[in-house]
């Protein structure tokens, strides 16, 4: 097994082991965006219009919410240490660990999104759009995240920190997503929306991991 | 090897040395890191969590790094014999000993004072910031 897979099941493994807290994400997605129509009057068409905006920033919040132990944790008892040193360089570890932070958090919301489509009323088309939204924006999300908490590692009020430079980075991704259920559903193209979303995903393909091993090497 | 363990709690004693050994490509069968832990003596706890090892069983787990070594390394320590029992302590100096027999090197801290049987041993003693 490669090293970068061997990061990759370990974490995959250790979230398994702590269900609860690998899921805590998705429940926090569902109850924000739940909360929504409680508080904002259940009116149908307002729901509609609102609906995929509520759902991307859940969606970004609750990708926020785990980045925290992203590194925390491996820096605390010494394993970031040990990867560091090893021949894995920091650019493979960065990508393995944003890869582990995907499939637990990102895709997870990807699966739950349709439901709260359904809560809010989107017709299927823009449910299918959200998600396609979402498909392209979480990873960047897990991308940005990962290099917020290799900047942030070992600073106190980090998940603070974290937010505030993560959230800045992903509103255009925030803008976009949403953007694109709301053009479909106003009767434009979408197209241009998914096209922004593939080229800031290629960029943070490119460019977040590498920043991210610098920070690591930094911070540790 | 750092001061800290590097051992994950959630994971098995047996997956923590699995995790260590494939990052620094050094891979290893199941039987070779049982042996491992057989040597370091905490064969008996290798498939518990981390998070239920004693401090000594921790570092026993993760020195069996060591006991899995074939050829000559230098190997760089930061207090190897923390929490370890005078058995461990022989233990990590048979280690020493034996990679020194294949032509290594091994620099370590300690606040313990060790003379591995028969190795030549230089000893830096930091007072403040100068070696004296």
């Amino acid at each position: 097994m490669s090293p970068m897979m061997a990061i990759l099941a370990r974490d995959l493994r250790l979230a398994s082991r702590r269900p609860a807290e690998a899921l805590l994400p998705v429940v926090f997605f569902v109850v924000a965006a739940s909360l929504f129509p409680l508080g904002g009057g259940p009116e149908a068409a307002t729901l509609k219009q609102i609906a995929p905006g509520i759902v991307w920033v859940c969606a970004l919040l609750s990708s926020m919410l785990s980045l925290n132990s992203m590194y925390g944790s491996d820096y605390a008892d010494g394993s970031l240490e040990q990867m560091l040193i090893s021949q894995l360089s920091g650019v493979e570890l960065a990508a393995a660990k944003c890869i582990a932070h995907w499939l637990m958090t990102g895709v997870p919301l990807l699966l739950v999104s349709p439901l709260l489509g359904l809560l809010f009323g989107l017709s299927w088309d823009s449910i299918g759009l959200m998600a396609f939204g979402l498909l392209l924006g979480t990873p960047i999300l897990s991308l940005m995240g990962g290099m917020g908490a290799a900047l942030t590692l070992g600073l106190r009020n980090s998940a603070v920190l974290i937010l505030l430079i993560v959230l800045p980075l992903c509103i255009p991704v925030l803008i976009f997503g949403a953007g694109a259920v709301t053009a479909a559903e106003s009767g434009l193209s979408p197209d241009g929306h998914f096209y922004l979303l593939g080229a800031m995903f290629l960029l943070s393909c490119l460019g977040a991991p590498v920043a991210t091993a610098a920070a690591l090497r930094i911070s540790v | 090897m750092g001061h800290a363990n590097a051992l994950k709690d959630d994971l098995t004693a047996l997956e923590a040395l699995q995790f260590l050994t494939t990052i620094h490509s050094r891979p290893c069968s199941k039987e070779r890191m049982e042996a491992a832990l057989r040597r370091m003596g905490v064969f008996h706890r290798r498939k518990l969590p981390v998070r239920m090892l004693s401090q000594g069983q921790r570092r026993r787990v993760a020195l069996a790094r060591l006991a899995l070594e074939e050829k000559p390394g230098f190997w760089v320590l930061d207090e190897p014999f923390d929490a370890l029992d005078d058995a461990g302590l022989a233990l990590v100096q048979e280690l020493f000993v034996e990679n020194a027999r294949r032509g290594g090197t091994v620099l370590f801290t300690s606040h313990i004072r060790v003379q591995p049987e028969g190795l030549p041993l230089l000893e830096l003693m930091l007072q403040g910031t100068r070696a004296a």
